[in-house]
């Protein structure tokens, strides 16, 4: 007998644990202490995303960054810039390509992508945004290769290049920018409640990444110009992040806790690491280098970081929860859904004794 | 066709995405009041869909062992198990079927049990009770299960219970209308089961996001993935405001509810409304559902059943209204529904916008850098 358990205990421990089953008291602006919910289970389901989709935030970023540093360095007459520049566009997009594909439930059937163009879809334009950028960044990444080439190839590919480097970084800032609203629009609330600012984080972190790449690979004659755009990325990077951490009241809360909070406070750090020594390192290869490294680590970990927020934003019942309360009760009791107040017992059903 | 309203307010779905002398609008109105938790609907759907085993979990959540809406659950009962709520006179009128449910006076007194049931008034569980009385009190119809030596049986073993503990629950089902008796007093609880399923929104998230158009709407304001369109993108899952549509592991594309897009076109009614034995589940034009629940909503009102209320059947809501709509018991959270959905796309231009700044600042930042002082 003592191992079939008691009912009563038994719901108050099925019962959705203390935070569920506790009941809320007078609704006011303050946000409440305590919400409802089923079994703690999400109400919104996370993204079925792996880490190729924040691999891809990055890389896609990064080839934006770096073919804008390889336009500049082309159209100033900085060899080196535009060489690697253009190179790491090229490899990060081949890369980008990889992740897109890869994280696809059916990636042999990635070309139905291109079936429709759909503004409602920031998939979709993002999907057209990339293919224009790709085929700029590839040329212009082709043609980097031209001196091994044969005088005629050479003289054809040569001007190509230059197009195709030029149409990339026309189309580099909607690269960047767009995937800030494929985020942004879903129902993830610390992807969605932030749309303001991500795009700004996600423009600053593609500037660092694309001028780290300056910082890496050019003599430190050339570098100047990647410099200042590194200083300026990785300021608009933290300024925006700062915004997107704590400027969304609770939503802004998964930026500082778990994974999602050690890898936003990492890309802090790397990030102001790596502006500080773009502004120091002047003279110094070394100083420069570790610059550079330290701001694509800094973007790596601000990409997983807000990918990781918004994973655990979705799973938790209370972000979707608090948040929409908060929202019913701010447009007031007239147009909010009938309550029944807390303390007024539940009357007849349709099972009423002697019915 | 995209009109004003297309992206956010009252709307007919149909008409706006191109279909001409589109037919009524169909949808599902879910009374959750009369829903018995039989899971008919689950059973009904996987069997008329084909839809694959979704594991046999014990979830220990209630009778619950769906979980929720999944690529593999496209209906989903909810089971929640509530204490009454306290009163006044000491009496058990926490129940929720039957007002007062100790008339007798018998049980129901308050105790002072812990916890969530903290000052609520307990008694014997009627269930044990009830069949021991039913024992006795049902007529002999000379069917099975008619009077026999099971329900002496159990007889026995409420006698038993009640007298070492007098709150022994045995897990057995009573065969009597709970109150009826003194001796089986309604209880300090109350059952709370909904089918949940897609809610065929107005505006609707996954729709709007998909990138390759295997999302569609129906002409009759339905929503639908094709199958042999979708490639596992699965940007249809975090756009959902209700939590519905999901991928399938091994088969990587998103599934949910199709409304039995298949049997509407035939005029049939959807596998799940079909097996419903209570008409928890109704199928039908959308108006007419719409003022059907209406006044169902107002005579449960009427009969004292102040926290029934509509879900998702307002044309003004976040989702500009749902295909599928509820009358629900408790707040929507209590059940995994979001209080107050609103469709993602209704903030797109704003964040087309806030981009748009962001590449233009981006842009600016990189040529200033290359203006500066040569070196």
């Amino acid at each position: 007998m003592s191992t079939v358990p008691d009912r009563r205990q038994s719901s108050r421990r099925r019962d959705g644990g203390a935070t569920s089953s506790r009941r809320r008291g007078d609704r006011s602006m303050v946000p409440p202490a305590d919400f409802r919910s089923y079994y703690g289970r999400p109400v919104v389901k996370p993204a079925p995303w792996h880490h190729d989709i924040p691999a891809y935030l990055f890389t896609g970023g990064l080839a934006a960054g770096s073919s804008l540093l390889a336009a500049g360095g082309a159209a100033t007459g900085r060899p080196a810039l535009r060489r690697a520049g253009r190179v790491t566009a090229l490899g990060a997009v081949a890369a980008s390509g990889y992740f897109l594909i890869n994280d696809l439930g059916r990636p042999e059937r990635f070309i139905n992508m291109l079936r429709v163009a759909k503004p409602t879809s920031p998939m979709s334009m993002g999907t057209w945004i990339f293919s224009a950028f790709a085929a700029g960044a590839g040329v212009a990444g082709v043609a980097e290769a031209a001196p091994m080439l044969p005088e005629s190839l050479r003289r054809l590919l040569t001007p190509l290049g230059t197009a195709g480097g030029y149409a990339a970084a026309a189309t580099a800032p909607a690269l960047a920018t767009y995937t800030a609203v494929l985020l942004a629009d879903t129902a993830t609330p610390s992807w969605h409640e932030p749309y303001p600012d991500l795009p700004f984080l996600f423009a600053g972190s593609a500037l660092a990444s694309g001028a780290a790449v300056g910082l890496i690979a050019a003599p430190t004659a050339e570098t100047a110009p990647a410099r200042r755009l590194a200083v300026a990325g990785a300021a608009l990077e933290l300024a925006a992040g700062h915004r997107v951490e704590n400027a969304y009241g609770l939503v802004s809360e998964p930026f500082h806790q778990g994974k999602a909070g050690t890898l936003m406070k990492a890309a802090r750090l790397l990030t102001a690491a790596g502006g500080v020594g773009a502004l120091l390192g002047r003279r110094s290869r070394t100083v420069s280098v570790l610059s550079g490294l330290a701001l694509l680590a800094g973007s790596v970990a601000t990409r997983f970081g807000v990918f990781e927020a918004g994973l655990a934003s979705a799973r938790d019942p209370k972000y979707t929860v608090i948040p929409q309360r908060e929202r019913l009760a701010a447009r007031g009791p007239a147009d909010a859904p009938k309550e029944t107040p807390v303390d007024t017992p539940p009357p007849a059903g349709p099972l009423a004794p002697g019915a | 066709m995209a009109g004003p309203n297309s992206f956010y307010g009252p709307l007919d779905p149909a008409p706006d995405a191109g279909y001409v002398d589109a037919p009524p609008r169909m949808g599902f109105f879910t009374d959750t009041s009369v829903c018995i938790g039989c899971k008919a609907c689950e059973v009904a759907c996987k069997e008329w869909n084909a839809v694959p085993d979704d594991g046999f979990d014990l979830l220990g959540q209630s009778y619950d062992n769906t979980g929720g809406l999944t690529a593999n659950s496209w209906r989903h009962v909810a089971f929640i198990e509530q204490p009454g709520r306290p009163s006044s006179g000491g009496c058990g009128s926490g129940s929720p079927g039957g007002g007062c449910g100790c008339s007798s006076g018998a049980s129901g007194q308050a105790t002072t049990t812990p916890g969530a049931f903290a000052g609520l008034p307990s008694g014997p569980p009627a269930s044990a009770h009830a069949a021991a009385v039913a024992s006795q009190t049902v007529p002999d119809t000379g069917t099975e299960p008619g009077v026999g030596p099971a329900f002496d049986a159990l007889a026995a073993a409420a006698t038993t219970a009640s007298v070492l503990d007098n709150s022994q629950f045995l897990g057995m089902p009573g065969s009597d209308l709970p109150g009826r008796t003194s001796e089986a007093p309604r209880e300090d609880f109350r059952w709370l089961m909904m089918s949940n399923v897609c809610k065929h929104c107005t505006h609707a998230g996954c729709l709007d996001v998909c990138p390759t158009g295997a999302l569609f709407r129906t002409e009759f304001g339905t929503v639908v993935v094709q199958s042999d369109i979708c490639n596992g993108c699965g940007y249809c899952v975090p756009a959902c405001p209700y939590g519905v549509i999901d991928r399938r592991q091994d088969d990587g594309r998103a599934w949910k509810c199709t409304l039995c897009y298949d049997r509407i076109g035939d005029g049939l009614t959807p596998a799940c409304a079909k097996a419903c034995p209570t008409e928890s589940i109704q199928y039908g034009e959308l108006d007419e559902l719409r003022e059907r629940a209406a006044r169902r909503v107002a005579t449960l009102q009427e009969q004292g059943v102040t926290e029934a209320r509509l879900y998702g059947n307002d044309p003004g809501d976040g989702v500009g209204g749902d295909g599928a709509f509820f009358l629900l018991l408790d707040e929507p959270e209590v059940y995994g529904l979001p209080p107050d959905p609103i469709v993602t796309t209704r903030d797109l231009p704003a964040m087309y916008k806030r981009a748009g700044l962001a590449a233009l600042a981006m842009a600016a930042t990189a040529v200033v850098s290359f203006l500066g002082s040569r070196s």
